[in-house]
């Protein structure tokens, strides 16, 4: 098996994945949670099993809706048959137990609140500063780590750099995929969208040390045969190892998303996609990354030989 | 590692036993032998978090200009004091930590109240004894006065000569029609509620609701100048500023004692009354963040996820028996040992349960297979090689290590980094779900390696595995 031979095709198709991904984050944007943009999630059941039309419940927040505290087109979605979602602007609590009386006025119902999550805009901006800033810390340390634990082998920065590069390609996959379902299914990155990305990023790594050690050890045993060779050869000892592991891990996270309930579905399919790249990148992108390092090919437009039929 | 592989196993057993006997209690008693007092007496329950029992969860923030430092003292007291409110409201379990510089996290499990304890958690709680001259007042009104009065109130021009004993009714003859604009004054407070030594709810001859005080000794005699010498003013009781009742001093007050009347139901009385006992909060608060959850849909969660977790666990073990034989059934059982141990740790620890904490959890038994997965197929490739099988055991572990080492210590790291971001906001669920995780890799690597390779060895002692190559996936 030559995975190195076929490097180039293996980036493609890491960059068909990766560029719609990007045209959707330019087009739509990552579609933020209240735990980023600050606002108001009220979910609440209806226990004559019929909810209020959006009309009325848009309408009831209009009412609502005081100078300094606009809650004047709210985003109504569906949960179940008889229960409503509701995110607006930052509704107080004292204001969320009034709205909430006028619904069970309006619907002749009992209305109980499942959810109620009240985000100021201030401590919104402030974790999405915070989680980019963890992001940005995972990947420092991350890198400063690997360059230590291969301080033996030549060009040991090279294998930290190509592992952050790896871990790169997971956090596009994964945010890309997120703007794209966000889109269309009208998913949102919340707190556990972004302990999902971290947890994507730890796997990430994880998963391209274990191919890194592989060739750390051989580079010590082959001394004779070419870096490229000898990168493909680790590659192909690990794959077993890396697609069992990766067949755990994705099996427990299948029986979380088929059977888990509802509230951590979207998390756990940010997981699978996640865990999914981050193997694919581990064997097809963080590895050959080194080869095209070492024979420095973007000098000749990242062609694979100077002699080469393209 | 290990070459006394039968010490090691009954290690393991008694870590087994004990792990069983944690998992399977809700409190444990171990009896000194000598004069069978209680030795060591814990509650070992499954702590579950806000998440899967409902409850609710707030973000309080100092409501200081950004500019103002919180001093740490003043966050403490302020959650002592929101702490003992809670706890007179009748939450049970309250957990609340402080978040510098200037948060404070609040956790109410359980609670089927939420929007009561919300409303007085904000409450400053400052009672205020104003002296509004010969100035009559509506209840309701919010005033200024000149208690706490710092350098970012500098926008009123009226004199604020904090030393005379008499207010300044500027325009005497305005009387109570402007109900919200008497702020232009400042009038001047005479005491607080720290004066306050005791306060009762109780019901006045015409069947009000209001509440009587008693004064601290040295503020007797204040109360009683005070009063002497003010009779046919207005007294104004304030609380966070807006007027509740402002009576006229008929004669001197000397016994220290009366009563706040006001338009109180029950539970406003009793909760004034607290918000009074535990005192003022020395810094204002707001929330920031409040997360409510009903409690119906954290127990369904957690079935399910408990349930999504076996079905996982079962297809693990499933594989690795299949694909990788003999060594794949010990590895099974040796994450059996894993389950049994983390768990344990989670009811010592004791680690508060979160939905992502269990995804966590389940998350890290598909990655507590790796290291083994890792050694076996290291353990595969040097029997290739043609060496003894314990030979290759050795090998395979000693040169599995190094990427089992380091490829979970980069875990840790994001578990690291997960935590202190979670930390920062009282996020509990982005922390339950690093722990869980951290705990999780910590554990694996023990259970993969030391206990995968102890039955490993005590196998091959007991049975001519030589034999069966096949045992072995080869």
């Amino acid at each position: 098996m030559n995975i190195i031979k076929n490097r180039y095709l293996f980036f493609g198709i890491s960059l068909l994945v990766i560029i719609p991904g990007i045209i959707a984050l330019l087009l739509w944007h990552l579609p933020l949670g209240i735990d980023f943009t600050g606002g108001s999630l009220l979910e609440v059941k209806f226990a004559s099993g019929a909810p209020l039309t959006n009309a009325q419940v848009a309408s009831m927040y209009v009412d609502f809706s005081k100078p300094g505290a606009d809650l004047s087109n709210p985003i109504i979605q569906p949960l179940g048959t008889d229960s409503l979602s509701i995110r607006s602007k930052v509704m107080t609590d004292a204001t969320k137990v009034e709205v909430v009386s006028a619904m069970q006025k309006l619907s002749g119902t009992d209305v109980t609140v499942l959810h109620f999550t009240q985000v100021s805009a201030a401590v919104g901006q402030e974790v999405a500063t915070r989680a980019a800033g963890a992001v940005g810390l995972a990947a420092v340390v991350i890198l400063l780590y690997i360059t230590y634990a291969f301080r033996g082998v030549q060009h040991a920065f090279r294998y930290g750099t190509a592992a952050i590069i790896a871990m790169l390609h997971d956090v596009l996959v994964v945010v890309g995929v997120e703007a794209i379902l966000g889109h269309f299914i009208g998913w949102e990155a919340d707190s556990l969208f972004l302990t999902a990305l971290l947890t994507v990023i730890g796997f990430s790594v994880h998963d391209t040390i274990v191919v890194f050690d592989r060739i750390r050890e051989n580079s010590n045993r082959y001394k004779k045969i070419s870096y490229e060779m000898l990168v493909n050869h680790s590659i192909v000892q690990t794959l077993d190892r890396s697609i069992n592991t990766q067949l755990t891990v994705m099996i427990t996270l299948l029986a979380l998303a088929l059977f888990g309930g509802l509230t951590i579905r979207h998390f756990v399919v940010i997981l699978l996609v996640g865990v999914f790249s981050g193997t694919y990148s581990s064997i097809f992108n963080a590895a050959p990354i080194l080869v095209v390092w070492e024979n420095k090919e973007w000098r000749n437009w990242f062609r694979r030989k100077p002699v080469s039929a393209e | 590692m290990t070459r006394r592989p039968y010490l090691m196993l009954v290690l393991i057993l008694i870590l087994v036993a004990f792990a069983l006997w944690i998992d399977l209690s809700n409190q444990i008693t171990i009896t000194n032998p000598f004069n069978q007092t209680a030795f060591i007496q814990r509650n070992v329950s499954a702590r579950l978090g806000l998440d899967l029992r409902g409850g609710l969860q707030t973000l309080l923030e100092a409501d200081l200009p950004a500019t103002a430092s919180v001093s740490a003292d003043d966050l403490n007291v302020a959650r002592q004091i929101l702490e003992n409110r809670s706890n007179a409201l009748g939450v049970s379990e309250v957990v609340m930590q402080v978040a510098p510089p200037r948060r404070i996290v609040a956790e109410f499990p359980g609670i089927s109240n939420p929007d009561e304890v919300v409303a007085s958690l904000q409450k400053t709680g400052l009672l205020e004894f104003v002296d509004m001259g010969t100035t009559p007042v509506a209840d309701g009104t919010v005033i200024q006065t000149d208690f706490g009065l710092t350098s970012d109130t500098s926008a009123t021009p009226t004199s604020t000569s904090t030393g005379s004993p008499t207010s300044q009714p500027t325009e005497g003859a305005t009387p109570t029609a402007a109900p919200t604009e008497t702020a232009a004054t400042v009038y001047h407070t005479v005491m607080t509620g720290t004066a306050l030594d005791s306060v009762s709810v109780t019901q006045s001859t015409t069947g009000q609701n209001q509440i009587a005080f008693k004064l601290k000794a040295d503020t007797k005699q204040l109360f009683a100048d005070y009063t002497g010498t003010h009779v046919n003013q207005y007294l104004a009781i304030v609380l966070d500023k807006t007027v509740i009742s402002a009576p006229v001093i008929s004669t001197k007050i000397s016994d220290g004692a009366g009563v706040i009347t006001g338009k109180f139901t029950v539970q406003s009385a009793n909760a004034l009354a607290i918000q009074l006992r535990y005192g003022s909060l020395p810094i204002p608060i707001k929330v920031v963040e409040s997360r409510t959850v009903g409690p119906t849909l954290g127990q369904e969660s957690v079935q399910r996820s408990l349930f999504a977790g076996l079905i996982g666990l079962l297809i693990v073990i499933l594989f690795m028996g299949f694909y990788y034989r003999l060594p794949g059934v010990l590895a099974d059982l040796a994450l059996i040992v894993y389950a049994l141990t983390s768990l344990m740790l989670f009811k010592i620890i004791p680690v508060v349960l979160t939905l992502p904490g269990i995804a966590g959890f389940i998350l890290s038994i598909g990655m507590a297979v790796d290291a083994n997965i890792l050694i076996f197929e290291r353990l595969k490739e040097e029997l290739r090689a043609g060496r003894t099988l314990r030979q290759a055991i050795d090998l395979g572990w000693s040169r599995a290590w190094p990427s089992i080492r380091d490829s979970n210590f980069s875990t840790l790291i994001t578990c690291g980094i997960l935590y202190w971001f979670g930390n920062a906001f009282g996020a509990s669920l982005v922390k339950g779900f690093s722990l869980t995780l951290a705990l999780g890799v910590v554990v694996s690597l023990f259970t993969a390696i030391s206990v995968t390779r102890t039955f490993l060895h005590v196998t091959l002692d007991n049975i001519k595995t030589a034999e069966h190559p096949r045992w072995f996936g080869l």
